[in-house]
């Protein structure tokens, strides 16, 4: 199936953030192989060369590795993936606090939000 | 490559296509947009020989496009062309008797992909799977540049995403061209790799998509509606 694409953003920052994604909720699993390029491309509905740079991105980011004659891998390198989850948490915490910000509230009161919203949860 | 220099074209008095300097690069899928009347049409069909211009030179791999020059692109028109009598396989039959580049177990292959009935007569077809046949026996042509016009007009969005996928099994985008007409580019965007902007005969713009998200923050179509506004009111043009 095709996917839609957000406006603002190149194609394949999107697609990057799609595997990373896919990565984090253990859905693609450290050492897993890859679609092909070409199958990725078709799955998704974009341009072969698109999908070409995402995964030169995704090898430059030391997310995967292409074996000779095999294909491309998820790495199984732990603490890569751990570093990828971090990341991934800095940019929505970032994201987070700039909208708070925008709005005027404060850290300390989403904090607090966030912990009663949680013991509610909880009960 | 494709290389245009200073083409224009003229239709009686009407001016199809200004001055138009052009490079297409091989291995690139390139969208053709613009409003009604922009001249997409006309600058494919000089491209594929099928008109000439009326001043400026076109080459195509170094050689000067003339009706010849069909033989090495693939062009698919807007319309429905085809005896709709003969099944799909005997349209295939005879793409084969017309192009030295039509592979034809490539072209049924393609076919089956998009689950168009080789033995059905392209009169009993539904349009969208006469669509399907159309773009089919346009890939089935192992030639370096495919030009399509409008490849995607009047179909449903079941019928695009199928041509869409084809397009991208079936072009291999280190030695193929694909320079295609489009009004749907919301859909057809993720395809290209660049888009040619054509306003009133001119090129407007000729930028990667990727570039278009990066430095401008906004998808294709929102681009191109900005130029054209942009170019609308700074008047520069006498035609109005």
């Amino acid at each position: 199936m095709s996917i839609d694409f957000l406006p603002d953003k190149p194609i394949y920052q999107q697609l990057i953030d799609r595997i990373t994604g896919e990565i984090i909720r253990g859905n693609v699993k450290p050492g897993e192989k890859l679609p092909s390029v070409r199958e990725y491309a078709v799955e998704v509905g974009v341009n072969a060369n698109t999908m070409q740079r995402v995964y030169k991105e995704l090898e430059m980011m030391g997310i995967s590795e292409t074996k000779r004659g095999q294909g491309t891998f998820v790495t199984d390198n732990e603490t890569r993936l751990q570093q990828l989850r971090d990341e991934v948490k800095e940019g929505l915490v970032e994201s987070f606090l700039n909208s708070i910000e925008a709005l005027g509230f404060s850290k300390k009161e989403m904090i607090e939000f966030i912990q009663t919203r949680e013991r509610g949860e909880k009960q | 490559m494709i290389a245009l220099e200073q083409v224009e074209k003229n239709y009686g008095k009407k001016q199809a296509l200004k001055g138009v300097n052009l490079i297409i690069p091989p291995g690139k899928i390139i969208g053709l947009v613009g409003e009604n009347g922009s001249g997409k049409s006309t600058l494919l069909k000089i491209i594929a020989g099928l008109t000439t211009p009326s001043s400026g030179t076109i080459q195509v791999n170094g050689l000067k496009a003339t009706r010849s020059i069909a033989s090495k692109v693939a062009y698919m028109p807007d319309a429905d062309v085809f005896y709709p009598f003969y099944s799909v396989e005997k349209l295939f039959r005879f793409y084969e008797t017309q192009f030295e580049d039509f592979n034809y177990s490539k072209a049924c292959i393609v076919a089956q992909y998009l689950n168009v009935p080789l033995d059905a007569k392209l009169k009993t077809l539904s349009k969208g799977n006469r669509g399907r046949a159309k773009m089919a026996a346009t890939l089935g042509r192992e030639a370096s540049y495919y030009l399509l016009d409008e490849p995607f007009s009047g179909f449903d969005p079941i019928v695009r995403e199928d041509i869409i996928k084809g397009m991208i099994q079936f072009t291999d985008t280190e030695t193929q061209t694909v320079l295609m007409s489009t009004h749907e580019i919301r859909e057809a965007e993720p395809l290209l790799d660049a888009i040619i902007l054509l306003n009133q005969g001119k090129i407007l713009a000729y930028e990667e998509v990727e570039t278009i998200r990066d430095q401008f923050r906004m998808d294709a179509i929102t681009w191109m509606t900005k130029l054209i506004k942009e170019g609308d009111l700074s008047g520069n043009e006498t035609y109005r």
